[in-house]
């Protein structure tokens, strides 16, 4: 791999890597936002109000975040993937920009209504504003995760005068793998959030033991967190066997399975070894892989002898998958322990809130973890069997992309810092009451 | 229907839109140095609801430019690749500026203070650097970077002017006064600006050059700069020290010459969207990639304008200082 190559996916990769984690909390935690605003409207409880207005601010910041961090993405198609443009652009780029045009205005300005309108506007038209918001990042989601699903199981589109483009659009958008995808990302931001949720508060109760509030938001986020879980694990199984059917070489870098047999194994933990094809320290259950992918003991699965040189990477895939699933079995053990523990009222021990504190961004981990399953595990196409990620890449020089690279991490550590300075701080001094 | 000259003339309109709307949101941030620590509360809040859906207009219009011209996004983006990312650099420290510096205490207040400033400042200036770069057709050289430089140095005045003039606007008594002042500041700014780039254009552009020095052309469009000079002229005295009773005119006048210098470009560009190398019809994107985009702004767009109309009703009025705390 050249370079440029190496700088271009590398700052991409930051880019993307990084925007993806406000996002994700943002989706769902407006969906939350809009629950306190409801439950104000009806209880008129002060500290209902309280609640919003908190996690009103954090969601304004974390907004933020993720609107600095988009605007460059939408530069970035360019300067460093210019030949993606020239090849699908007339299918990538009506999606991207009916996400501008659909959410992010939207987003965007209901959002000034929601934080600083409660004065000027009714009730209605300010709880109006609160959905628009959140309606506004889930169809966000629903664009950029239609293109995302196009890029890896493309379906809808035609060759026409030397490029791609679209013969019927809810092909396009409604590709094989796209409801999976959505259901899969929007569950993962419930959980980001509701462990953001619960985590924030767990800091504040080891503060202030007894704000009514944290113990509120404390329980709504574990008890979000104990129905998304199985959902998603049930979900991820689905996109799984969705991905063997469409992806079959992802699959098996997933499973590091080198080589086409019957009666694959499920490799638990190993180290797979590119140079001599196959897993070092392998610790192996017989039959699982073909019984998990299958349903059937001696069922043959493909493995990546199969796919010749078009195959992902091995090691990144199965680690990432590890981590992934690895998290999401902790959050479901967490989350139902966590509710167990505050049933009917009772009180979380300090330890428990330890715990929870310590695991507010786990989602971003399981997040992360994921999206690098799947988008290095669609390499080496940028489009599967349509565009190489080799041919898609600019001209920028290697010395261009790596003094932006540099600016980029610089200040990405700084706005990361001071995010999580800020997040903690607000969190730690709670919730207070006042007049609306 | 011609798509092509279609999607030009709505991306233009979404970066006049930009320039306009987050132009004054970057020349309040490039002022707050000016004010004290009070002011500077109130500065922010009347343009905090704002911002976000300001810089909104600017994702539109590289949108466009992506989905519509994907051969000039890849020409023009590679070749500005520095600026680039020294402007979105800019915009990320003011955007999470408006959130951090409030939440945060001592010299960590002050330090985000100085980054909105630096953020609001580098934007600006990186925007115009981008312009000069791009009505030279990227050419190299000390002369052009020259010029180059000193758009982005006029536009900073431009952004300054429309800030002052917002201030005006939404706000009272000692600061609007000072604003008064910063208007008039901005103004000459502007005017030398201005009237460098118009005198260097015509010399690092023949094709440019061409087409304002045509007769008999020339005086038909000579409307342009008269019309923008007149402007000027109003702004002066409306903002004179005798005179300052119309709270929305220096806004507007500030506003109209915007729109005449971005007339004036369009004019000087057209039909290129790479000078002298690119025209609109060669860039555009496949006619059922333009089709799909033309419908979904078709429908969409009339809802945006009608929302962000509502938005700047409900914050009418003078700006509350309490808006972020």
């Amino acid at each position: 791999m050249n370079e440029a190559l190496l700088l271009a996916r590398a700052q991409f990769g930051l880019n993307i890597g990084f925007h993806i984690l406000f996002p994700t909390l943002t989706i769902a935690l407006a969906w939350f936002l809009v629950a306190f605003r409801l439950a104000y409207q009806r209880t008129r409880d002060p500290a209902w109000l309280a609640t919003y207005q908190l996690w009103v601010k954090i969601f304004a910041l974390t907004f933020a975040m993720g609107v600095v961090t988009g605007v460059t993405m939408s530069f970035q198609f360019g300067t460093n993937w210019p030949r993606y443009m020239t090849t699908v652009g007339a299918i990538a780029g009506p999606l991207l920009s009916f996400e501008v045009l659909t959410a992010f205005f939207l987003e965007a300005t209901f959002l000034g209504v929601m934080l600083f309108g409660m004065q000027r506007v009714p009730d209605w038209v300010h709880i109006v504003a609160s959905i628009l918001v959140a309606f506004g990042t889930t169809v966000s989601a629903f664009w950029i995760l239609a293109l995302n699903s196009w890029m890896q199981t493309p379906a809808g589109h035609v060759f026409a005068d030397g490029q791609w483009i679209a013969a019927d659009w809810v092909g396009v958008i409604f590709n094989p793998s796209f409801p999976y995808r959505l259901a899969h990302m929007l569950t993962a931001s419930g959980l980001t959030a509701a462990f953001a949720l619960a985590g924030l508060s767990a800091w504040r109760l080891l503060h202030a033991p007894f704000d009514h509030g944290a113990r509120r938001t404390l329980r709504a986020g574990i008890l979000t967190a104990a129905v998304a879980a199985p959902v998603q694990i049930f979900l991820g199984d689905q996109h799984g066997l969705n991905t063997l059917e469409h992806q079959p070489a992802k699959v098996a870098a997933i499973e590091a399975l080198w080589h086409t047999e019957r009666g694959a194994p499920l490799v638990l933990f190993a180290i797979p070894n590119e140079k001599t094809r196959r897993n070092d320290y392998a610790i192996e259950l017989p039959y699982g892989a073909s019984l998990i992918l299958r349903h059937e003991k001696r069922a043959e699965v493909k493995g990546l002898d199969a796919f010749g040189l078009d195959r992902p990477p091995v090691a990144p895939v199965f680690f990432a998958f590890r981590v992934m699933v690895g998290v999401g079995v902790l959050m479901l053990a967490l989350s139902w322990f966590g509710a167990w523990a505050t049933r009917r009222g009772r009180t979380a021990p300090r330890w428990l809130l330890w715990t929870f504190a310590a695991c507010t961004f786990i989602g971003w981990i399981a997040t992360l973890a994921g999206w690098l399953v799947t988008e290095i595990g669609r390499q080496p196409w940028l489009v599967t069997g349509i565009l190489r990620t080799a041919q898609a890449v600019g001209e920028a020089s290697g010395a261009e992309l790596g003094a932006s690279f540099t600016g980029y991490v610089l200040t990405y550590a700084l706005l990361l810092i001071a995010y999580l300075v800020v997040l903690t701080h607000m969190a730690g001094k709670g919730a207070t009451p006042k007049e609306a | 229907m011609d798509l092509p000259l279609v999607f030009m003339i709505v991306m233009g309109a979404a970066v006049l839109a930009y320039v306009v709307l987050d132009g004054y949101d970057l020349g309040v941030g490039m002022l707050m140095p000016a004010a004290s620590a009070e002011e500077q509360s109130t500065m922010v809040a009347s343009i905090g609801p704002f911002w976000d859906a300001n810089e909104t207009w600017l994702v539109l219009g590289i949108g466009i430019l992506l989905a519509a011209f994907p051969l000039a996004h890849g020409i023009v983006l590679t070749a500005l690749y520095i600026p680039v990312v020294a402007m979105l650099v800019g915009l990320m420290l003011r955007g999470v500026a408006f959130e951090l510096r409030v939440k945060a205490e001592g010299w960590h207040r002050e330090l985000w203070n100085w980054l909105f400033w630096l953020g609001s400042f580098a934007a600006s200036f990186f925007q115009g650097v981008m312009l000069g770069r791009y009505i030279t057709g990227f050419e190299q050289g000390f002369g052009f970077w020259l010029f180059a430089i000193t758009v982005g140095a006029s536009l900073c005045g431009g952004y300054v002017l429309l800030g002052a003039t917002w201030l005006i606007l939404k706000c009272e008594a000692g600061l609007q006064a000072k604003a008064f002042a910063w208007a008039r500041w901005g103004l000459l700014w502007v005017a030398l600006g201005v009237g460098l780039v118009s005198l260097a254009t015509p010399l690092v552009s023949e094709t440019v050059r061409e087409k304002w020095f045509d007769f008999p052309r020339t005086l038909w469009v000579m409307v342009l700069p008269a019309a923008s000079v007149a402007c000027g002229a109003w702004l002066w005295r409306a903002t004179g020290a005798k005179r300052r009773t119309n709270e929305m005119l220096p806004f507007a006048l500030a506003v109209a010459i915007f729109v005449l210098a971005f007339l004036g470009l369009a004019y000087s560009l057209y039909p290129y969207v790479v000078i002298d190398r690119l025209t609109i019809w060669e860039a555009a994107a496949h006619p059922s990639g333009l089709k799909a985009l033309a419908i979904g702004a078709g429908i969409v767009l009339p809802f945006i304008i009608g929302y962000t109309i509502l938005a700047y009703r409900i914050f009418r009025g003078k700006a509350n200082e309490k808006l972020y705390d």
